[in-house]
């Protein structure tokens, strides 16, 4: 049987950015949420829940940048000059939050200190806002003239992805309040329930809006859902409506969870995040349907774009075999920093 | 020269490629360093290595951290400026880039938690595997991304699509294994270890001049010293093997190199050379006649090509090409100079004594990030005007990006990485001068503190025996 090396990729590409996703998500998010920080201990603190795994949660985007060029070297030649300045401000943002995981805390002074705390937050959100809006800009397409990049500087600048942008720094922000209800405990833990249910807020909020916005844009995205202008095509929508009513339901219910006083019989620390991921998965899921199987939206499939099926195969042999280590090794490391982090605990005492 | 968008990427490409290239540089040879000071302690147990460890894992965080945050620009920069070369070469290298984020990206990064955090969870031996993952995983990282740059110098083992024009692979062995990878891996790896190696020396160095000297001080000085006494003879060998691949598949940047002007069977070595208005461009001293030492494998009658056999439209820039070469060979004297010196002195017992040697050995500790510059400025600019050598021209793999926009980004990036890279060698040097004996040894509440922590940096947090057994 031959196998569909490009559908594969696709499938692996997708996996890895959903990984990006859920795990540097809830790091950004609690980079932003450290501006809510009333003091250097409680900033401290909620840092050290994520030092020792930020690194390997960002290298998951390195298989989105390389991946993309490995398996699909056309969309990759194509998407990256489309979002130029985009991408730019993501890794300008990127770099300054790296370095400042270590730069704050061996800053002497007070000005350079808190110049390093605020590129901690401040990358933080600008990675975060640069990533949605590039979202947004593959959902919105892509201009595309003889297999190159046909569109102008600031393409990817319009209402709608500003408003992605902003939805996936909330949907960070997110992930990383609920990071911190299950790493803190104490104030902090209370006061990360209280972010998190104010950031689901925003976040239902978002997916509403994003929801409507994406189908008003392309006839295509609406024909997949079953809209069109005249009338809505439920033998299309049914078998898809799960989708978002999971989504709705997760939301209630991390909402339910969050809005609980915290007990003997309130939900588990760790449910939170879990539905939180639940939430990203199922608008992730939601994207997937409105775009497959272009890679280049609406300009080329996965099936254009592939790479040469030789290159294919052999990353594949290499992604089967290391891709369960990776993910082996990685479940590992943070069960080994699994637990609360309590104030003046391990690396910053 | 017209500032477009070709010019600045190349400019921005080569700004962030040297900005990356100082950090792995760095950091491949102090995982090795760290994983033997680990290793070392384990096995003796003597406490002067696990201080070194505690001591130097710190400067490793800031720098790996670095490594990292220009690496990342590197997996996107091919996309944002050089989309034309990513779309053509992507099925050839884009699978090597894979493997190098498959086998050690991962790797390093991960165990990088372990190692930086995880010294009062985790037991001694499990730490020890972890240091030598990061150790291991920068190691293959050198070996897929100088895989994937040597096969853009040497290629092979592929073949171009008739139909789109990109180029897909015949012989993965041949691609991986192209005839310039393994004599320029070995003299990448060398070239970290000899880099680090001129720091920690440096470092120690410094230490003696401001009368800091103690126990980790003299063995980071020994082992220093002795590393860059054995290896630099080593890396002058594997230097001259790439150098000998080069002629044989690249002649016009070895012409370029040597600063031969006409094609002779016996040529001399060029020590300097200044432009002048003569028909090959300039002049110079040359030592006449060393070429069939240097190149004792020539065939019989082979003739050996100046730059006149290459027209102008297939020759590298040879002035930053020929200088940069000199610049690098000049930097790895300096250190195997500084290595035997510092052997000799460790051997008179006088490597602890304040002197001229440690007075060399402070502005020595640059050499090796020189070096490692300017070496790779001899193997890009040398591969110029092409990217894939002999295929595929500069010109004809840059991005259809408008010229502010590249403007923008070069504007950016050197903003960005002078702010960094200021604060970053301020805070390393902060750390690296201090010494190890400034502060009192752990009091109980430092117990816990791990290696790299932030407030041990700034107050350095010398644990004592005492403090790791009560933490295991």
């Amino acid at each position: 049987m031959a196998l569909d090396y490009p559908l594969i990729w696709a499938f692996i590409l997708a996996i890895g950015v959903m990984m990006y996703v859920l795990l540097d998500g809830f790091d950004l998010g609690v980079g932003m949420l450290t501006t809510q920080a009333r003091s250097d201990e409680e900033r401290n603190m909620m840092t050290s829940t994520i030092e020792p795994v930020w690194d390997g949660n960002e290298t998951w985007l390195i298989i989105g940048g390389g991946g993309l060029f490995a398996a699909f070297p056309t969309a990759y030649a194509i998407v990256m000059p489309a979002f130029y300045l985009p991408v730019l401000l993501m890794l300008a943002a990127l770099i300054f939050r790296g370095v400042a995981f270590e730069f704050r805390h061996k800053a002497v002074r007070p000005l350079t200190k808190r110049f390093w705390n605020s590129a901690f937050a401040g990358g933080s959100f600008a990675a975060a806002f640069s990533q949605g809006i590039m979202l947004g800009g593959m959902v919105q397409g892509i201009a595309v003239e003889d297999g190159a990049y046909a569109g102008g500087a600031l393409d990817w600048l319009t209402p709608f992805t500003l408003l992605t942008g902003v939805s996936v720094a909330v949907g960070y922000i997110l992930l990383g309040a609920c990071w911190l209800v299950l790493k803190t405990e104490g104030e902090m833990f209370v006061r990360a329930r209280r972010w998190a249910l104010m950031a689901l807020a925003g976040v239902s909020f978002c997916f509403f809006a994003v929801s409507l916005a994406t189908l008003s844009l392309d006839s295509s995205i609406g024909d997949r859902w079953g809209f069109s202008m005249q009338h809505i095509d439920f033998a299309t929508l049914l078998p898809l409506l799960p989708v978002p009513f999971l989504g709705l339901v997760l939301c209630i219910w991390l909402a339910r969870d969050l809005w609980m006083v915290p007990g003997p019989n309130s939900a588990p620390d760790w449910r939170p995040f879990l539905l939180a991921a639940g939430i990203f998965l199922t608008g992730y899921f939601g994207i997937g349907i409105s775009l497959y199987p272009y890679i280049v939206p609406f300009e080329l499939t996965v099936w254009d774009a592939a790479a040469h099926e030789s290159a294919l195969g052999l990353m594949l042999v290499g992604a089967v075999i290391m891709l369960p280590i990776i993910l082996i090794y990685t479940a590992y490391v943070y069960s080994l920093f699994w637990g609360k982090v309590k104030p003046g605990d391990g690396y910053h005492a | 020269m017209e500032f477009d968008a070709l010019l600045l990427s190349r400019l921005q490409f080569a700004f962030v490629v040297a900005f990356h290239i100082l950090f792995p540089a760095f950091t491949i040879g102090l995982a090795a360093f760290l994983a033997v000071c680990e290793g070392l302690w384990l096995r003796t147990g003597k406490d002067v290595f696990r201080r070194l460890y505690l001591h130097w894992v710190k400067i490793f965080a800031l720098a790996f951290a670095m490594g990292v945050v220009s690496g990342v620009v590197m997996s996107y920069q091919f996309g944002t400026n050089w989309s034309v070369f990513s779309e053509i070469t992507g099925s050839v290298i884009g699978p090597l880039l894979g493997y190098e984020v498959l086998t050690a990206f991962f790797l390093e990064a991960t165990f990088l938690g372990v190692m930086l955090f995880g010294w009062n969870k985790v037991g001694r031996k499990l730490h020890f595997v972890a240091t030598c993952a990061v150790a291991v995983g920068t190691t293959i990282s050198a070996f897929w991304i100088l895989s994937a740059n040597s096969w853009m110098q040497t290629p092979a083992g592929f073949e171009i699509d008739p139909e789109t024009g990109n180029y897909f692979a015949v012989d993965w062995m041949q691609v991986i294994f192209n005839p310039s990878f393994p004599s320029r891996l070995v003299h990448m790896l060398l070239a970290a270890y000899t880099t680090t190696a001129a720091v920690v020396l440096a470092a120690g160095a410094w230490q003696v001049l401001k009368g800091r000297t103690t126990e980790p001080t003299r063995w980071q000085m020994r082992m220093a010293a002795g590393t860059l006494a054995l290896v630099m003879p080593a890396q002058i060998l594997a230097g001259h093997w790439s150098g000998e691949i080069a002629h044989e598949y690249q002649p016009a940047k070895i012409a370029s190199v040597e600063g031969w002007c006409t094609s002779a069977p016996v040529q001399g070595t060029v020590l300097v050379a200044w432009p002048d208005g003569s028909a090959c461009g300039h002049s110079g001293i040359t030592v006449p006649g060393t070429s069939p030492y240097l190149f004792p494998n020539l065939e019989e009658g082979e003739i050996l090509h100046g730059i006149d056999a290459y027209p102008a439209s297939e020759r590298p820039p040879m002035w930053i090409v020929f200088w940069a070469f000199r610049i690098m060979v000049a930097c790895g004297l300096g250190m195997l100079a500084m290595g035997v010196w510092g052997s000799f002195l460790w051997w008179r017992g006088r490597l602890d004594k304040p002197g001229l040697f440690h007075l060399a050995a402070v502005p020595a500790g640059a050499f090796g990030f020189l070096a490692v510059v300017t070496g790779w400025v001899v193997a890009e600019v040398g591969r110029q005007p092409y990217t894939v050598y002999g295929v595929l021209r500069t010109v004809d793999s840059v991005s259809p990006v408008s010229t502010a926009q590249v403007a923008t980004s070069l504007l950016v990036f050197m903003i960005v990485y002078a702010i960094i890279f200021t604060a970053g060698v301020v805070y390393m040097a902060r750390i690296a001068t201090r010494g190890f004996d400034d502060q009192p040894p752990g009091a109980p509440d430092e117990k816990r503190r791990a290696p790299g922590s932030p407030l041990g940096a700034v107050a350095e947090p010398a644990e004592t025996p005492e403090d790791i057994v009560a933490a295991q």
